[in-house]
């Protein structure tokens, strides 16, 4: 369909949307890129710099041109590569725990099991759960060496209490983050298995196919599309993830990109650095971003 | 039909799963069950489950100490709010991609995802420093802001694919019985589209109501929602934990009940319509 | 007034040409059929005529307006979708009101026309009622009243019938030209069933990749197809087709026989002289049954193609 008219209104319609989101990438970012060769610290006299128009700038330039010694710093900062680590390992154990898990836990409730609708509820709740509750009621209530619910167990089967944050503040970190994203993959992997055409499990059933190799060429095959998106959703929210570090502070050992950024910039004041932080945390989701993109973008079409 | 299952096996099946789920659901149960306790009860060990002196006294602390309304009703006026903004510019632009594409309109779209893609740290600094000189900083409008803004891709994308669904031969036919592209956006697409808007609306809502960098880094008092609220309870002073289980429940429970009438759409939803 | 006339329609989308060239006048109150195969080009040049696509080139006049750019609500036009695009949230009343409405029409002649529309469909008794509670007849009915109250210059049907079932669609066909006989309305009518195309038509519009292949009333189709294409698509079965000598015999590049011209006689295939008088004959049961010996002769050929014809038409 679409004539002429109706195309050049829908030109018009789309303008808002695509203004406003170009402006709410590009205006930050650019300003960041600024900041990022600037030596600027709110707590410093350079303050100033910041305020300055491009021709002053040009002017003051050996005063606030800081070259790329924000971008050298940062890198070399041994906190860097911490987080950077801290980040992936983050992103790919959730990642794995929600696929591997989710699978395994939707293939389960697809089963005829009793009162699935409630599981299910009871499931997908976590997701729900706004990520400082989350974080504060596992450090608290569950992991906390002394009173928390896990300790007790640990306690009552001999095994001592375990103090989660002082000795594995990256393992409670992951397990806070993937109690609150593997229900997702579980409720969007159920959801697809249910969609499973009925007529293909009798079929194989009529030709004898063992459940492993069902597993594998049918099941899988169905469920590549609903993974990718799951993998999708996930990555762009754990390469973000924040509030579970800020919360339980753990910032120093288990402190990811996004942290590390947060510490620079308002802990800090060094905005330069924090900046040149910023830059290095766009680059470096750009390049998962150009992979996911291209395998969502087919997986998206069909 | 299926074949019967065998009753050992269903059961087997049956049991795992509620024990999972059971495991998976016990921290929020805990929580709420902890809410009721007086601190003696909530830092007993062993634990007391069911017996123990039930109280509401909690949630009254809660509300005095720090004004868990006040929270709420910043937290509902954020996620409206900024849902609200966010349909007004999003609807026009999935009507556009859906019933008058042109060569580009994949690769935008494609685009509108990948802004999602973009760390908000790389905008966090210069945001706080114009928030800052324009005096937005604790404010709702500003929050609002950036919360549609935060969501619009989804938005977007969300009604896209429900958009979609609908036949363009009716928007034809209404074009055909006279009707301008805004009669036609407003009498034929919009009320056939309720559903999706509904669930759309619902997403967003939970989205935002849970967003919580953007929250904890732009606002302190005034426009503070609900992360705040329990943010605040993170510090370890004057910390009990009967009335932390309060104030998370009380932040947690309007959005795990919306979350729960909502589950199925949502799964379209976040999925982009890829798992119905 | 109903009079449309096409002047050199072309239609394009990107490289791939879809209509390359069509002229085409349509007088007041006839009923045109446009058949062709599926992706003919049919439907589209429908869709040029309502205004839901653009015109590469060319020109289409309604009343000997030039209506090329004018929105589909301008020209006066009314059409009924294949699948009824009925609006599912609006009761039949306010479907078939819409339109009215849009046009701003008084309450009280919106309630009027709708009544009288009803009445005539047999629908008076399901206005109240949503289209999903309705059945295909019924929404397909709709989606005429829908056309007739707004007493458009002429209708666009595409493909209406082709989603009802079989005895459905007879007691539709009929409807829909008693329909034609009461209003005399110019009407436009896609399908692909050459059935419907032969019925129904007062002319017949045959279209293959996008060309008009000839224009004339279902007789003169099947009695004179202008191409191969037009002899092979109209008749059921079809036309054989004989080339080579015997072809030559009658100084043309491919004769066309109707099975009804096949006799059947005995003895030995005598070179392809004609032999026998015409018979009529049921079609069809004697190719399978047709003994070894048994040759095929005919009276003068049903059609008969110069080679440059059968070239045009390839």
């Amino acid at each position: 369909m679409a004539t002429q008219q109706s195309r050049a209104l829908g030109r018009i319609a789309v303008a808002p949307s695509v203004i406003a989101l170009f402006l709410w990438m590009i205006v930050p970012l650019a300003m960041t890129i600024w900041f990022s060769f600037l030596r600027y610290n709110l707590l410093d006299p350079n303050y100033a710099c910041s305020l300055l128009t491009p021709g002053q700038l040009f002017d003051e330039a050996n005063r606030c041109f800081a070259g790329t010694s924000n971008y050298y710093y940062f890198l070399t900062d041994p906190a860097f590569f911490k987080a950077m680590t801290n980040s992936l390992l983050i992103v790919g154990s959730v990642l794995l725990i929600s696929i591997v898990g989710g699978t395994l836990f939707a293939l389960l409730l697809d089963q005829a099991i009793v009162g699935r609708n409630i599981v299910r509820l009871m499931v997908i709740a976590p997701f729900f759960v706004m990520p400082t509750v989350a974080a504060l009621v596992w450090q608290n209530m569950l992991m906390d060496p002394i009173i928390g619910f896990i300790s007790w167990i640990t306690k009552s089967l001999g095994m001592g209490a375990i103090d989660w944050f002082t000795h594995y503040p990256k393992t409670a970190v992951v397990i806070i983050v993937a109690w609150q994203w593997f229900p997702f993959a579980t409720l969007i992997l159920l959801t697809a298995l249910q969609s499973f055409d009925e007529e293909q499990k009798e079929a194989a059933q009529m030709d004898g196919t063992p459940p492993l190799s069902f597993f594998w060429y049918m099941i899988l095959p169905h469920l590549a599309r609903p993974i990718t998106v799951v993998v999708l959703i996930e990555t762009i929210f754990l390469l973000n993830v924040f509030a579970e570090i800020y919360v339980t502070g753990t910032g120093g050992r288990a402190g990811n990109l996004p942290y590390l950024v947060y510490q620079y910039g308002l802990l800090s004041n060094d905005i330069g650095g924090a900046s040149a932080g910023g830059i290095v945390a766009v680059v470096l989701a750009n390049i998962v971003a150009f992979f996911l993109m291209r395998m969502i973008g087919k997986n998206l079409e069909g | 039909m299926a074949r019967a299952v065998s009753s050992r096996r269903k059961w087997t099946f049956t049991l795992i799963a509620w024990f999972l789920a059971f495991l998976i659901f016990f921290p929020i149960l805990w929580t709420i069950l902890t809410s009721f306790k007086t601190e003696g009860d909530a830092a007993a060990i062993p634990p007391r489950f069911l017996f123990f002196d039930w109280t509401f006294e909690n949630y009254g602390v809660v509300q005095e100490r720090s004004n868990y309304f006040k929270f709420a009703m910043n937290s509902v006026i954020l996620a409206l709010g900024s849902t609200f903004f966010a349909l007004l510019i999003a609807i026009p632009s999935a009507w556009s991609m859906a019933f008058a594409p042109g060569k580009r309109t994949k690769d935008l779209l494609m685009w509108m995802l990948s802004t999602k893609m973009m760390p908000p740290v790389g905008a966090l600094i210069p945001l706080y420093l114009i928030f800052r000189d324009f005096g937005l900083l604790d404010t709702r409008g500003g929050l609002i802001a950036v919360l549609m803004m935060l969501n619009l891709p989804i938005i977007i994308w969300m009604l896209y694919t429900y958009f979609k669904e609908i036949p363009s031969e009716i928007l034809e036919a209404a074009r055909m019985d006279g009707a301008s592209v805004w009669k036609e956006l407003v009498y034929v697409l919009t009320p056939m589209a309720i559903p999706g808007i509904a669930s759309t609306i619902l997403l967003n809502v939970i989205l935002a109501w849970n967003e919580a960098f953007w929250t904890l880094a732009l606002t302190t008092k005034d426009a503070a929602p609900l992360p705040q609220f329990i943010a605040s309870y993170s510090s370890p002073e004057g910390l009990f934990w009967a009335k932390l289980s309060a104030a998370s429940t009380m932040a947690i429970a309007p959005i795990l009940v919306l979350g729960w009438f909502a589950q199925k759409q949502l799964v379209r939803g976040l999925t982009f319509g890829a798992v119905k | 007034m109903g009079n449309i006339n096409l002047r050199n329609v072309r239609k394009a989308f990107g490289d791939a040409v879809i209509i390359p060239g069509a002229d085409l006048d349509i007088k007041n109150g006839e009923f045109v059929v446009f058949v062709g195969p599926s992706g003919c080009g049919k439907s589209t040049l429908l869709r040029l005529i309502a205004g839901l696509e653009d015109l590469t080139s060319g020109a289409i006049e309604i009343d000997g307006k030039n209506v090329s750019s004018a929105a589909p609500s301008e020209r006066g036009l009314a059409m009924v979708f294949q699948s009824y695009a009925l609006y599912p949230h609006m009761s039949v009343r306010n479907n078939i009101a819409f339109g009215l409405k849009m046009a701003n029409v008084p309450k009280s002649e919106i309630d009027e026309k709708v009544a009288k529309a009803a009445a005539t469909l047999n629908l008076t008794d399901y206005l109240d009622r949503k289209p999903r509670q309705l059945s295909g007849g019924q929404r397909q009915r709709v989606a005429i009243g829908r056309a007739i109250v707004r007493e458009p210059e002429a209708f666009l049907f595409d493909e209406p019938l082709s989603n009802l079932d079989a005895a459905l669609r007879v007691n539709m066909r009929v409807f829909i030209m008693q329909l034609h006989q009461d209003l005399g309305t110019t009407m436009i009518y896609v399908t692909h069933d050459q059935v419907e195309a032969m019925t129904m038509a007062d002319r017949i519009v045959v279209l293959n990749r996008g060309n008009i292949e000839q224009v004339g009333s279902p007789l003169e189709l099947y009695n004179k197809p202008q191409s191969l294409f037009v002899a092979g698509f109209i008749g059921s079965p079809k036309m054989n087709f004989v080339a080579g000598k015997v072809a030559a015999g009658h100084k043309a590049h491919t004769i066309g026989v109707r099975p009804e011209h096949i006799d059947i006689v005995a003895g030995k295939a005598s070179g392809g002289e004609p032999s026998s008088s015409p018979s009529i004959l049921e079609p069809m049961r004697f190719f399978m049954s047709m003994p070894a010996s048994a040759a095929i002769s005919s009276c003068a050929p049903t059609a008969s193609m110069t080679a440059s014809q059968a070239t045009k038409s390839r």
